[in-house]
């Protein structure tokens, strides 16, 4: 977390920058010749392969760098291992092979207890399947994982009802799941996800669920969260959903087939960045969060 | 990770399924007051047979007839025990251990007082030193005397069941009282003995002087027992040799072996009963430890259910950044609350209930036993909730949410 911060921002920001030299600013995730194969023998599925080694005819593995502030979409057909990648990535799941680099520490050797603070300090993870806390109210929902972090009753509930103000449920703290609606709840997980202020977001559909109209709102929040500086991954199916981010990857058969940057990977991303121009033009507030 | 927030996040989870809980808590509620229960009920009968040990006083012995074990059983030989024989044991010079001597005749008979009809367990005839070898004390009035015995007066002393039953709280002390059709004025009440074992209450009785129940029910022939008390407890076994010498000499046997009576210790017969209730407060006891390994037993199987059913929230908040310890401090708290809180009120169900007679029998509560069976409860639930608490401790996020 002390790694993030405006401060790098501006350091890194007036040296001269082209749009595909990603390697001015520092990568805080770096993936080597990752593979992930389920079962065993012939029956073994490679979610995650990467080319064929040219030499041997063994998967490769995927490599891949990310770097700090920017806003990645991971697209690709349905088993094309965009899930398995994110999990790992979450340090929810361990790679059959390779390594990955976590703000340039080696999870591979972290141990369990370790682990457990990377995930709830570093990361904050949003699921395809909202996945809240049954029969828990929504500001206990956002209150744990301050609780597994140590903080303090008083200061967990202040923080967790900033977190729900933010997402615009200040209104549904005391609600449970079941009395929630798909948005609200994906709302929900969202705050959870943000309230540890964690570095890098991830996020697995986080609006496969949802209408259009809850899936902007969803949208304009991680935008939002990404034009401060925070690393955003993030799988979607849809186009309109990509084009929010600054960088698109697709993946096919758990191959990396393309990479295409849409914006700078310092500043907010794209859609944000639009409209604030807009705004601007339209002689409006000047400059707006950023 | 703060201890509160386990504990509260423990109790979260157990309020999340009430009926369960509750239902879990039961099996070793059970559990718990069936072990303070049946010790207490085993140990309460063998403090009753205690009890009735002193009460009838350790140096006395009962002669009665019949063979003894392993005598001749031929009933041509058999002299029964008459008052001239408790007059040859009462000989200071052939008996010298014994301290006094009471013939004793029993019956049954009806006896009403009023429009009260009531057949009180025994009607027994004897001299007055019955009440001292046979330990009883009087509460009210007085025994009958020597002189009353001397000239049949028609006198009783009551025990205090059949007091209770005939005067219902009424002064019996001069009533009078009819005994199979004989008025007899009732002169004293005994001491509650207590000790009922279950077979017979030493209390419902009617002692009257012994010609007079002969007299009026028995006849002369005969005696049915002849209660000796010893000059002191260790001498008792002198005293019985004596016995066997003086009768076999009025009942002309030469055969020690083949003896037409009969000579017991009271206190012996009932140190083999105590004996007996313990090993029937063994196999309670076991029955009970048997519920209560069920009860634990049952915390297993409800962890497992729930460690089960809430795999996927174990996930998410692993995913969350749940460590290890506070995952297995979560679920191993919920079933040591459980086993705790079923103990607890399983001791407060199993002292509630020691208030209440069993089957006749008073139960005595053994403090180890409340203490043993809780801490055992308890121990059960860490014991065997640690299990199913390990198993989801242990999960891999990813596979934690990946459960259906
Ligand atoms: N636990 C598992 N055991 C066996 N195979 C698995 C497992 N998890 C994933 N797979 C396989 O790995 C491949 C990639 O799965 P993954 O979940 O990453 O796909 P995805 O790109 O997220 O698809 P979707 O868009 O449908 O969510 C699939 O072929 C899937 O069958
Ligand atoms: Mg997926």
């Amino acid at each position: 977390m002390a790694r993030r911060g405006r401060a790098r921002h501006s350091g890194t920001a007036p040296t001269p920058e082209t749009e595909t030299g990603p390697a001015t600013p520092t990568p805080v995730i770096q993936i080597r010749r990752l593979t992930k194969a389920y079962g065993h023998g012939d029956a073994t599925v490679h979610a995650l392969r990467g080319p064929d080694d040219p030499e041997t005819g063994l998967p490769a593995g995927v490599s891949l760098d990310i770097d700090e502030g920017d806003f990645v979409a991971v697209m690709g057909s349905s088993g094309s291992g965009k899930s398995t990648l994110m999990n790992i990535l979450g340090c929810l799941d361990v790679p059959t092979a390779g390594r990955y680099l976590l703000d340039g520490i080696d999870v591979g050797h972290l141990d369990e207890q370790q682990l457990s603070l990377v995930r709830n300090r570093k990361i904050g993870f949003i699921f395809q399947s909202f996945n809240l806390v049954p029969r828990t109210s929504a500001l206990a929902q956002v209150e744990l994982p301050l609780a597994y972090a140590g903080v303090r009753a008083a200061e967990r509930r202040k923080r967790a009802l900033a977190a729900l103000s933010l997402v615009g449920l200040s209104q549904r703290a005391g609600h449970k799941p079941n009395e929630l609606s798909g948005g609200q709840q994906q709302r929900v997980a969202v705050a959870r996800a943000l309230v540890t202020a964690p570095a890098m977001l991830l996020a697995d559909e986080p609006t496969g669920n949802l209408d259009s109209h809850s899936t902007e709102e969803v949208l304009q929040i991680i935008d939002g969260l990404n034009a401060t500086g925070r690393t955003v991954v993030l799988i979607t199916h849809e186009d309109e959903v990509a084009m929010h981010a600054k960088r698109v990857l697709r993946l096919v058969d758990g191959k990396v087939i393309s990479d295409v940057r849409q914006g700078p990977v310092v500043g907010p991303p794209p859609v944000l960045a639009a409209q604030l121009r807009q705004r601007a033009a339209n002689g409006e507030l000047i400059g707006g969060r950023q | 990770m703060i201890f509160w927030q386990i504990i509260r996040f423990a109790l979260g989870g157990l309020a999340a399924n009430k009926v369960r809980s509750a239902l879990t808590m039961l099996g070793v509620l059970i559990g718990v007051a069936s072990v303070i229960l049946l010790l207490a009920v085993g140990n309460g009968s063998s403090v009753a047979v205690k009890n009735s040990i002193t009460s009838l006083g350790t140096n006395s012995l009962t002669v009665s007839s019949g063979a003894s074990f392993g005598g001749s059983r031929s009933a041509a030989t058999t002299k029964k025990l008459t008052v001239a024989d408790a007059k040859a044991l009462a000989d200071p010079t052939a008996a010298p251990d014994i301290k006094s001597v009471a013939p004793v005749v029993s019956t049954s008979a009806t006896a009403i007082y009023g429009d009260i009809s009531y057949t009180p367990g025994s009607i027994l005839g004897t001299y007055p030193a019955y009440f001292e070898t046979a330990n009883e004390k009087i509460a009210k009035g007085d025994y009958f005397s020597a002189d009353d015995v001397l000239n049949s007066r028609k006198v009783a002393v009551i025990g205090s069941t059949t007091a209770t039953q005939l005067f219902n709280t009424d002064d019996p002390v001069g009533k009078t009282i009819s005994l199979g059709g004989t008025p007899f004025t009732v002169v004293g009440v005994l001491q509650t003995k207590g000790g009922s074992t279950g077979f017979s209450d030493p209390d419902d009785v009617v002692i009257a002087p012994l010609p007079t129940v002969q007299n009026a029910f028995t006849g002369f022939s005969s005696v049915s027992q002849i209660l000796v008390q010893a000059t002191s407890a260790d001498t008792t076994t002198q005293a019985q040799a004596e016995i066997t010498q003086v009768l076999m000499g009025t009942h002309s046997l030469t055969d020690p072996t083949k003896l037409d009576f009969r000579v017991s210790n009271q206190a012996s017969l009932l140190t083999a009963r105590e004996s007996t209730t313990q090993t029937f407060t063994v196999l309670l006891g076991a029955v009970a430890a048997i519920s209560l390994l069920v009860g634990g037993i049952g915390i297993t199987n409800i962890m497992l259910v729930t460690v089960t059913e809430r795999t996927r929230e174990i996930g998410i908040r692993k995913a969350l950044g749940a460590p290890k310890a506070v995952i297995l401090g979560q679920f191993l708290t919920e079933s040591t609350l459980l086993s705790v809180l079923g103990a607890g009120l399983g001791v407060g169900v199993g002292l509630f209930g020691a208030h209440f007679k069993v089957v006749g029998i008073v139960p005595v509560v053994i403090p180890s036993s409340v203490l043993g069976s809780f801490a055992i409860a308890v121990a059960i639930g860490l014991f065997f909730g640690s299990y199913p608490a390990n198993r989801a401790a242990s999960l891999r996020p990813i596979d934690a949410l990946r459960h259906e």
